[in-house]
């Protein structure tokens, strides 16, 4: 450095070889012919296969040609560029392939028939019958977990944001933080406990209450954020008007968050219509229309897929891929709307 | 190894907002070049576009010409790498890397350009600290993390850190504005040494700062908000201070506006 | 609060009286003491199903193993029908674990990968809409991926299976008989396809906070992008990325339908990862639970509150390295 300055002449310290930018992709391209030649000569068949040796010479490639044009620092760079573009591919293929393949089979069968018959008459070999029933019960079962778990959810989030201090609102943050974590099938297994006290039958209720217990924390969660975002002056401004804080959280605060508050409970019931194991437990699934949630087995959408899958028949994977298609298309909407509330709600709560 | 930089018909973009226009100036070697203005007059963006760091900003993009001793850093070939390693930088406030302690903080910048031994990676370290005027505080807890310091301790890390590469520019953005006022007056004192061995830019708000530690000032001001900032004037620190050549520099400097 | 400390108090504050207390929440008039009863009530409803939850699962749980004639942890045995019973959940156990770890192994790096590709590799224009589809994928309901794990991923292993038993079947962990794919692997495979949106989606969250000064900070050093993600990016967040993934663990453990769709379930270790068989606490209860009698359904009840607690330590350990990020952050701020 100090000899640098006296050296007029010295070779810039800016100016370093870099590869073009066509660089990568070439490489890319090359390593895909290179591991699809490999495979062909050496008579492998998999696709994973081929994938898998291009990627490896992709990055191995971009490593010594870096290191030889550049340096090794850049050489580095651009393997963890490779790495994580090789990484996003290598995820976006299976997830592409779930969403393709319900698609492609689930249109198969899909129709108007099949959204408003039941199975009722017809064998799993055979093909026909769909899966009103199905819905029918996944709606009622999810609505009533709904109906149960979005007031006490959203209440425990007010108590939480606008009172809560002290011992019981931190035990409640904390259990509500532990509730999120528990798996369905554990959900169900309460629920069980229960009818196995009072010698109970299953029926669509039952299957309500252990996505109630599902949904409530989310909803908890969600509503939490929510109301931490309306700014305190909003509240403040009311109480100083003499409202009562009651009336200030129900004129005021509820109104400002209702978008928010809405989105989370959206997505919250997004998530436990697909819920299959607390169903399968206490729901039991029956092949008739079934429309008392009180009583009697009843269908359900995700225990259907799984039941018309067990059995085993060609047919009833069709009907099973087409009730996918039904159940991801409904899970996809609610989730879309929610979206779109929230970001239709947003600008204007600001203002 | 100080370098002269020499900026001429620079623009510099947000997108399609325009920052600044058509600034050109030479900044002289050893020497402490102040930039003074209203916010939003572009006087940061200026300076990070000596380093190549405006680019890293979404949307960021430059035309024009910034000679580092006869080099474009803008031309074709020039890696922004290698730019960052020549021109280094100082931030408004101190970010000494959270994780490491104080040692590795200053031996971050040698542990990527190259492989030192033990001995001699600590010994820059100790004389980086030591031209920072850090390295009686910290001498007997070098390992501690970085974080633990003060803030204008943080500040003078982040310059041992940043002179402990050697750079040939050293960029200093609003390097005082989160620091008390002790703090303040010890990084003026360096600065004051630190010229010595390097070219310094400096933005500030505070022109009793830039009239006390710069040698030469250049003022920056907008239209408009929403107008791209120019280069007002730039002249000898004495001279914009008691006698600037534009009536906008007078103004600004007696607080009339700004 | 402390009677003593106010005793000590030169200006000996008053305690404030219940109904200032109530005051102070806003509580003093009927609508507002019947709104704060009512949102309390919640939160305590809340508690209780928790304290329920726990109660009637250890109760139930009690019943079963007391007339377990084999030891409930480490019998190789599921047999709730005979009397006496005999029954462990050493298989299910095992299972559960080493289908999570495969998961994790495969899901954890390219998780980490792609939320750095989206937050510093990807185009801009790209990266929001990708993000906004891995959201959507993170939606989409278990038995789904089951489905498709059994039908479409099942019959691709082969050729995988093939490969791996070829050049790695003397390690005996990668033999293969030529069994149907429905081994440990390929339900290890198809859990790390579904945690890897949650874990995608909350590390990007992570690495899009790491303030913009530390990224800086190595920038003006000169470091490569790489080197930026290095020094100021992995270590800014390295514990949201452990809290993803326990988050993503939980669900691989717990995971019911998935498992049950895709394993050929028996009631033994295999050391090869290839071969069909083994189980998981989850798939276990959702198999025998049709056919099982009212004991059957207690044992199956005490399996499911092992794995309970297993993903309660499992959450717990995350929120507590979150609870720590934040400290950590806080001080720094």
């Amino acid at each position: 450095m100090s000899t640098a300055t006296i050296t007029p002449k010295r070779p810039s310290t800016l100016r370093g070889a870099r590869l073009p930018k066509w660089a990568p992709w070439a490489i890319a391209a090359g390593s895909v012919a290179a591991g699809l030649g490999i495979s062909a000569a050496a008579g492998l068949h998999s696709d994973i296969q081929w994938a898998l040796i291009a990627a490896v010479l992709h990055i191995l490639g971009t490593y010594v040609i870096a290191a030889k044009v550049e340096n090794r620092r850049q050489a580095k760079d651009r393997v963890v560029t490779s790495l994580v573009w090789v990484a996003f591919l290598l995820a976006v293929v299976p997830l592409a392939s779930l969403v393709w393949s319900t698609v492609q089979r689930g249109t198969k069968v899909l129709d108007v028939y099949f959204l408003t018959h039941s199975m009722g008459v017809v064998a799993d070999s055979e093909a026909g019958g769909g899966i009103y029933h199905a819905i029918l019960g996944t709606l009622q079962q999810v609505g009533l977990a709904t109906l149960i778990a979005a007031p006490v959810g959203v209440l425990t989030a007010i108590y939480l944001v606008e009172y809560g201090r002290g011992n019981l609102a931190r035990a409640v943050t904390f259990f509500v933080d532990v509730m999120t974590g528990i798996p369905s099938i554990v959900a169900g297994l309460f629920i069980l406990s229960l009818m196995l006290m009072f010698d109970m039958q299953p029926f669509g209720f039952a299957g309500s209450l252990a996505l109630a217990i599902l949904m409530m924390p989310v909803v908890v969660r969600s509503t939490e954020e929510m109301l931490k975002l309306v700014p305190n002056e909003l509240r403040e401004a009311s109480l100083a008007l003499g409202v009562p804080k009651w009336r200030t959280i129900l004129k005021v605060v509820l109104p400002t968050s209702i978008g928010g508050i809405t989105t989370g409970i959206m997505l919250a019931v997004a998530r436990i219509a697909g819920e299959t194991a607390p169903v399968l437990l206490l729901v039991f699934g029956s092949k008739f229309i079934n429309a008392n949630p009180f009583e009697g087995a009843q269908a359900s959408l995700p225990l259907y897929i799984y039941q018309q899958y067990g059995s085993g028949e060609a047919t009833a994977y069709d009907r099973a891929w087409a009730a996918s298609l039904t159940l991801i298309a409904f899970v996809m909407i609610l989730n879309l709307v929610a979206r779109g509330i929230a970001r239709w709600k947003a600008p204007s709560t600001g203002r | 190894m100080a370098k002269r930089i020499d900026v001429s018909g620079l623009t510099a973009y947000y997108g399609s907002h325009k920052a600044i226009e058509d600034i050109s100036m030479t900044v002289e070697p050893r020497s402490v070049t102040a930039f003074i203005g209203p916010s939003g007059c572009g006087k940061s963006t200026f300076l990070r576009t000596l380093n190549r760091m405006h680019e890293v900003t979404a949307g960021g993009r430059v035309e024009g010409k910034v000679l580092l001793d006869d080099e474009d850093l803008y031309g074709t070939g020039i890696d922004p790498v290698s730019v960052r390693r020549e021109v280094g930088m100082v931030f408004q406030r101190p970010n000494p890397f959270p994780t490491m302690s104080i040692f590795d903080n200053v031996a971050a910048g040698l542990r990527l350009n190259g492989n030192y031994k033990k001995s001699e990676l600590a010994d820059i370290v100790e004389r980086s600290l030591k031209g920072a005027n850090l390295w009686n505080e910290v001498k007997d807890r070098l390992n501690k993390p970085g974080s633990g310091l003060s803030g204008g301790q943080q500040q003078r890390l982040c310059i041992a850190r940043a002179i402990a590469v050697e750079p040939n520019v050293l960029l200093m953005d609003e390097p005082c504005s989160a620091l008390d006022p002790i703090s303040t007056l010890a990084i003026e004192d360096l600065i004051g040494e630190l010229k010595e061995r390097f070219t310094i830019v400096i933005v500030t708000h505070n022109m009793q700062q830039a009239a006390r530690v710069s040698d030469r000032t250049a003022f920056f001001n907008l239209a408009a908000v929403g107008q791209p900032g120019k280069l007002i004037e730039i002249d000898d620190t004495e001279r914009i201070f008691s006698n600037p050549s534009v009536q906008a520099t007078e103004d600004y400097i007696s607080g009339r506006f700004g | 609060m402390d009677t003593t400390q106010i005793a000590d108090a030169p200006p000996p504050a008053p305690a404030p009286t219940p109904e200032q207390k109530r005051a102070a929440r806003g509580a003093t008039r009927p609508g507002d003491r019947i709104f704060l009863g009512l949102s309390r009530g919640s939160g305590i409803l809340l508690l209780v199903i928790m304290a329920a939850i726990a109660g009637f699962l250890t109760y139930r749980a009690v019943l079963a193993i007391s007339k377990d004639e084999g030891n409930f942890l480490t019998t190789f045995e599921w047999n709730t029908g005979v009397n006496p019973p005999v029954f462990g959940i050493a298989v299910l156990a095992y299972g559960t674990i080493i289908s999570s770890i495969i998961a994790m192994v495969i899901a954890v790096p390219i998780a980490v990968a792609i939320a750095l590709f989206l937050t510093h590799y990807a185009p801009r224009r790209l990266s929001g809409p990708i993000a906004y589809v891995i959201d959507l994928l993170a939606a989409v309901p278990s038995i789904v991926y089951g489905l498709w794990g059994a039908l479409v991923l099942v019959p691709y292993m082969n050729g995988l299976f093939g490969w791996l038993n070829d050049y790695l079947g003397w390690t005996g962990i990668f033999s293969w008989q030529n069994g149907a794919p429905r081994s440990m692997l390929t339900v290890g495979i198809l859990l790390a396809i579904m945690i890897l949106p949650i874990i995608t989606n909350v590390s990007r969250e992570v690495f899009r906070q790491v303030p913009q000064m530390h990224e800086e900070a190595a920038l003006a050093l000169g470091a490569t992008r790489w080197e930026v993600i290095r020094m100021s990016v992995l270590p800014f967040g390295r514990s949201g990325v452990i809290s993803a993934s326990m988050l993503g663990l939980g669900r691989a453990l717990g995971e019911t339908m998935a498992v049950a769709t895709v394993l050929s379930p028996d009631f033994l270790i295999h050391t090869s990862l290839l071969d069909p068989g083994g189980g998981t606490f989850a798939q276990n209860i959702a198999s025998k639970f049709s056919e099982a009698t009212e004991f059957g359904r207690d044992a199956l009840i005490a399996s499911g509150l092992v794995l309970f607690v297993i993903t309660l330590l499992v959450n717990g350990a995350a929120r507590a390295i979150i609870a720590r990020r934040k400290e950590y952050s806080g001080a720094n701020a």
